[in-house]
């Protein structure tokens, strides 16, 4: 793939692993903007940015407000008790509207929010979860030209999200988490 | 099974238009990405297909309208949302809230009203609600009257309950209520200095003079146009020195109106009027 912009990651239970060792994984000098989706609890103090970045230093991961403008080289986590939209102008757009499939920041929305400002310029990676969120946005990336990535839910902790987007979508590429940290490697332009 | 509807924002434009023309709302400064999502999904709901299904019918069927814009603008909120918030009220602004004779505090933007009945228990709480006057104001009349009855569905009292105690309360969250069937009611005595009225933040003026106006996650569904429009009305209806609180991830820093506001909680969101 050449040219990406942006690689949406949307994950729920058993991903955070997952989503730490992609980070890890990333190109020292990655252009594209990274933007992580995962369903988290609501009212309380997090450190989930912290957590997420790891053992890896210098990685800036940051829970954006609402209008901010869009980088690349940068990892936004979607904040708890938002959905996370971008507008045509790559700026942020928070939204506290219904939950949706019970979550919010919910995986659906800000792939279909991706997939209509970035068209074939995202990939969008789903990972383990208990949760059929994220199939109609995968759906979506896919029907823009973008790329749909699922992790094989043999190797998910919970395999019933990755397999939902699965048997939604016939285009989406199945890879083992070693397999998409070596693609995301790749992806520098 | 979903209808599946769809609209470019191209047709979103014709549609904001068309509802500006013929009914006189605005939607022009409204942040685009939630606004598509919003009309989508009212048309899902509607199982209006295309954008002319919908412009057919927002043309022709008044009560379709009013359904259409009930619908629209977002209206979810919760009590003692974002406890953090709640604490820093209870122990920084209140305390200086309390100089006041009398105080005048204002909720744009307060959909069904919980975040008012929250703020109404910590004044109580307090010992300012006797002398405090809320003043609570939406664009949809549908929302004031549910906040006017002061009914929360129970469901999500558990929730709410531990954001209270997270946030600094120390009385039973249940003595502020009654539970009937599947609701709770707000009891009065914490809803008397409580004023509904609807106000359009897109295009109403300042109404009066507050010491402290909360408008939470409300300025995210407007661009930075319309943002600077109301940040400019909030400006001039601040009382010297008076506070503004937003929601916890909505910043000034893109505000033009950044200069004429000190920080008092980077976290929380709780900014002072220089002047």
């Amino acid at each position: 793939m050449t040219g990406c912009k942006v690689v949406a990651i949307g994950g729920s239970a058993g991903s955070i692993p997952v989503v730490a060792e992609l980070l890890q994984a990333l190109p020292a000098n990655f252009q594209f903007t990274v933007i992580i989706i995962l369903h988290r609890l609501k009212n309380v103090s997090s450190s989930m940015d912290t957590i997420l970045a790891g053992k890896r230093s210098g990685i800036m991961i940051a829970e954006p407000d609402d209008k901010e403008v869009i980088e690349g080289n940068r990892v936004y986590l979607a904040p708890q008790n938002y959905h996370l939209l971008i507008e045509a102008d790559k700026t942020i757009s928070l939204d506290y509207s219904e939950p949706v499939h019970y979550s919010r920041p919910s995986i659906d929305v800000t792939f279909e929010s991706v997939a209509q400002a970035y068209a074939d310029k995202a990939v969008a990676v789903l990972l383990s979860g208990a949760n059929p969120d994220g199939a109609d946005g995968l759906l979506a990336i896919v029907s823009q030209g973008g790329m749909a990535i699922v992790q094989d839910p043999a190797t998910a902790e919970y395999p019933a999200m990755p397999q939902a987007a699965i048997d939604r979508n016939r285009d989406v590429v199945i890879l083992t988490p070693e397999t998409i940290a070596s693609f995301l490697h790749t992806l520098n332009d | 099974m979903t209808v599946h509807s769809h609209i470019s924002l191209e047709e979103l434009e014709e549609i904001v238009h068309l509802i500006r023309r013929q009914y006189g709302y605005d939607f022009g400064d409204y942040a685009r990405a939630s606004l598509q999502r919003r009309v989508i999904r009212c048309m899902q709901k509607s199982g209006c297909l295309t954008a002319y299904e919908l412009k057919y019918q927002l043309t022709n069927d008044r009560v379709f309208f009013a359904w259409f814009i009930e619908s629209l603008t977002v209206n979810v909120t919760e009590m003692f949302r974002d406890p953090s918030f709640y604490k820093e009220l209870r122990n920084t602004v209140l305390p200086k809230l309390a100089s006041y004779p009398t105080i005048k505090i204002w909720h744009a933007g307060c959909s069904t009203g919980e975040e008012v009945f929250s703020m109404a228990i910590l004044l109580h709480e307090t010992g300012l609600l006797n002398r405090t006057r809320l003043y609570a104001t939406d664009l949809n009349p549908a929302n004031l009257e549910r906040a006017r009855q002061g009914i929360v569905p129970l469901q999500h009292m558990k929730d709410y309950t531990s954001n209270y105690i997270q946030s600094g309360g120390s009385n039973a969250f249940s003595s502020y209520y009654t539970a009937r069937y599947e609701n709770a009611i707000i009891h009065k005595e914490y809803r008397k200095n409580l004023v509904f009225a609807t106000h359009n933040l897109a295009t109403d003026q300042v109404f009066n003079e507050f010491q402290l106006i909360c408008c939470r996650n409300v300025l995210i569904y407007f661009n930075r146009n319309l943002q600077n429009r109301v940040m400019t009305l909030f400006s001039n209806s601040l009382a010297p020195l008076g506070y503004l609180a937003l929601g916890m991830k909505e910043s000034l820093l893109f505000s033009d109106a950044r200069h004429q506001f000190d920080v008092v909680s980077p976290t929380t969101r709780i900014y002072r009027s220089k002047t």
